[in-house]
């Protein structure tokens, strides 16, 4: 789960890590009204579950309240990578004598969680990584054991060289493990970390990805889950216990299990189509899951046709049928179905299926063949 | 022969009189594999479907039935606590089904596993099964047939895929395992590769993967140094979107996307048979079999 800058920053206070005040705005009079409160230069920054704020202007300086309110009021407008800014967070502007970056991740290959130090932070970390990788030093972690001092000092040497510096960095670092494990982060970043002309070290910015499976104990961490800042399909998809990711696609695909949905959206465009979506109904489904399936995908007025490739195992292919006639007399289909199933219940699933009126195939490939041809027209 | 389980593989169940461990105990006696106990706290002494003993911890039930491998089922919440149980019994072969465990959990159960010189498959995986001797897990026994190929995949519904084409061809199975799709999992691919490639009943292995990581990338290397066997494999998400990524971290840590394109390629620059669609599997291992 992601959560915004400002979320991750109310986190990171909790841990004492220093972090400039903030407001968060949503509408220009407020950023406008928080700007005269802290009487000076403020950065608005567009809160949206995205990268690339900056680069796509969703990070600007606001001199006067009235500019404030003007930068507010042009970012609000913005979408960034598909998602539209609904909120802002106005924080003074800070004087910058140097950044750097700061990450927690939990690493695939080592099996731990791995942090990542680099003295030259800032907007391009990524090109930083990929062309100067020296300039990044990463020291995995024992969560049993937790960052240890002398690993969190070791880190703080390679930012900085001025020992007081060092000693706050080292500080913040363990401070941000701590934040990072105790609520269940699969990541935490400080990007940038500045040093003032004062020589404090203070961390401007804030990020922070939530593991889902962590949700169910932390109810409070739960709470932060903003539904306004996501696509509205794709919450209605998580009420119903259904991973989906929309797409620019027309054929509407409904599969259950993850590697055999990519492969099903692989083939529809091995066959000449493009997937309107990804949608996985999961394991262990009933009716229900599949007609909310039918709900989200026929809600895109892209989907020419659809395609439902079920694979029965713990998935019983008789509760797929059964949710695919009754989703169909609740709402008829205003475009073609094609049913690829296979696997437990089969028979009973097939008996459902011809009963109303539908039929179902067995191959997974003439399947796709067959419902990229519909959605392109082609059929016969 | 085959890896991992066989005919003489004993085997317990964490959360047997749970809803899907009761329902798979079942399809796993019915397969024929030699489930000798269950572990369900509160019920010991009590007995499944009038024949399997059950016991509150693990520690009594391997006492009583001298276990070799575990399968657990239980809630995402207790799956860390079972599987570091199960290893601290001294149980050998850890199976985990549990879909949902929380990763910096995972962080905390591989290295006490390991400690504990156990092997771990899972979490979220299917499990696995050496068709005519034993299954352990979920996947679908009729889909399987006995013969010289072993399969090793990061997916469920995939793999039952990938095996019942091969099936239908007919291309029999020593085993199939399912090494789950987690960030961090106990067996990996070079694992199955390297008890596949000592197996003398296997003589050709099918690798599936998904985008993400880079474990398809090092496994293909691994066929490359270390494997006479032919290999041949297939990658799910050729064409999934790059995400909305919120951080830096993951592409600063490995280096790399782990998109579908960059396995293929691994694939094939170390030797390994890339299947672009599930059924040139088929194709590809009658090749490489002639």
């Amino acid at each position: 789960m992601n959560i915004h800058e400002y979320q991750a920053k109310e986190i990171f206070r909790k841990y004492g890590i220093p972090i400039p005040p903030g407001e968060v705005a949503t509408t220009p009079e407020e950023a406008e009204a928080i700007a005269r409160k802290f009487g000076t230069t403020v950065v608005i920054k567009a809160q949206v579950h995205a990268g690339g704020r900056g680069k796509a202007g969703g990070v600007k300086l606001a001199k006067s309240p009235a500019d404030a309110k003007s930068i507010a009021e042009q970012i609000l407008k913005l979408t960034i990578k598909g998602l539209p800014v609904q909120k802002v967070l106005v924080t003074p502007a800070a004087d910058i004598a140097s950044e750097a970056y700061v990450g927690i991740i939990v690493d695939r290959a080592s099996k731990r969680p791995v942090f990542m130090a680099s003295p030259a932070g800032g907007i391009d970390i990524e090109e930083v990584a990929a062309k100067t990788p020296d300039k990044i030093l990463r020291r995995p972690v024992d969560p049993r054991y937790g960052l240890q001092l002398y690993q969190a000092m070791e880190l703080a040497f390679f930012l900085y060289s001025d020992m007081k510096q060092v000693r706050a960095a080292a500080k913040i670092l363990q401070q941000l493990y701590k934040a990072f494990f105790e609520n269940g982060g699969s990541l935490a970043e400080i990007n940038p970390l500045v040093t003032t002309p004062t020589g404090d070290v203070v961390a401007l910015d804030a990020k922070m990805v939530i593991d889902d499976n962590e949700l169910e104990r932390r109810p409070d961490i739960a709470a932060l889950r903003d539904e306004s800042a996501e696509d509205p399909s794709e919450v209605e998809a998580r009420k119903a216990s259904l991973t989906f990711i929309k797409l620019d696609g027309n054929v509407g695909c409904i599969v259950n299990g993850a590697g055999l949905a990519m492969a099903t959206m692989d083939l529809v465009k091995y066959y000449g189509g493009e997937p309107a979506n990804f949608l996985d109904i999961g394991g262990s489904s009933n009716p229900e899951k599949v007609v909310a399936a039918l709900r989200i995908i026929t809600s895109d007025p892209n989907v020419k046709a659809i395609l439902f490739n079920i694979f029965g195992g713990i998935t019983r292919t008789d509760d797929v049928a059964n949710g695919i006639v009754t989703a169909i007399k609740q709402n008829p289909l205003r475009v073609p179905l094609v049913i690829r199933l296979t696997g437990t219940n089969e028979e009973i699933a097939v008996k459902i299926l011809k009963e109303n009126g539908l039929s179902a195939m067995t191959d997974m490939d003439e399947a796709v063949k067959k419902a990229v041809a519909l959605a392109t027209g082609k059929a016969a | 022969m085959s890896i991992f389980i066989d005919k003489s593989t004993r085997l317990i169940v964490q959360g047997i009189t749970g809803r899907d461990g009761s329902f798979h105990t079942k399809q796993m006696i019915e397969y024929g594999t030699q489930v000798v106990g269950g572990v369900t706290p509160g019920k010991g002494g009590q007995k499944f479907e009038d024949k399997v003993p059950i016991f509150n911890t693990v520690a009594e039930a391997v006492k009583a039935t001298r276990a070799t491998a575990t399968v657990i089922y239980v809630p995402p919440m207790f799956a860390a606590d079972a599987m570091m149980e199960a290893a601290d019994a001294g149980v050998r072969f850890i199976v985990c089904i549990t879909e949902g465990v929380p990763v910096l959990d995972m962080t905390r159960v591989n290295p006490f596993i390991t400690e504990k010189g156990a092997r771990l498959l899972g979490p979220n995986c299917p499990g696995l099964i050496s068709p005519g001797q034993s299954k352990v897990g979920i996947i679908p026994g009729r889909i399987c047939t006995p013969g010289p190929v072993g399969l090793v995949s990061r997916s469920g519904t995939l793999t039952y895929e990938v095996v019942y084409q091969m099936t239908r061809s007919k291309i029999g199975q020593t085993t199939c395992v399912g090494i789950g799709g987690d960030p961090i999992n106990g067996t990996n691919f070079i694992d199955c590769l390297d008890a596949f490639e000592k197996d003398p009943t296997t003589e050709a292995v099918v690798m599936i993967g998904e985008i993400g990581g880079t474990d398809e990338q090092e496994a293909a290397r691994f066929v490359r140094e270390k494997m006479k066997k032919p290999v041949v494999g297939f990658i799910a998400g050729q064409t999934a979107p790059p995400g909305r990524r919120m951080g830096h971290a993951g592409a600063i840590i490995s280096g790399s996307a782990g998109t579908a394109a960059e396995k293929m390629q691994a694939f094939e620059e170390n030797g390994v048979g890339v299947a672009k669609r599930p059924i040139d599997v088929v194709d590809l291992l009658k090749r490489a079999m002639r």
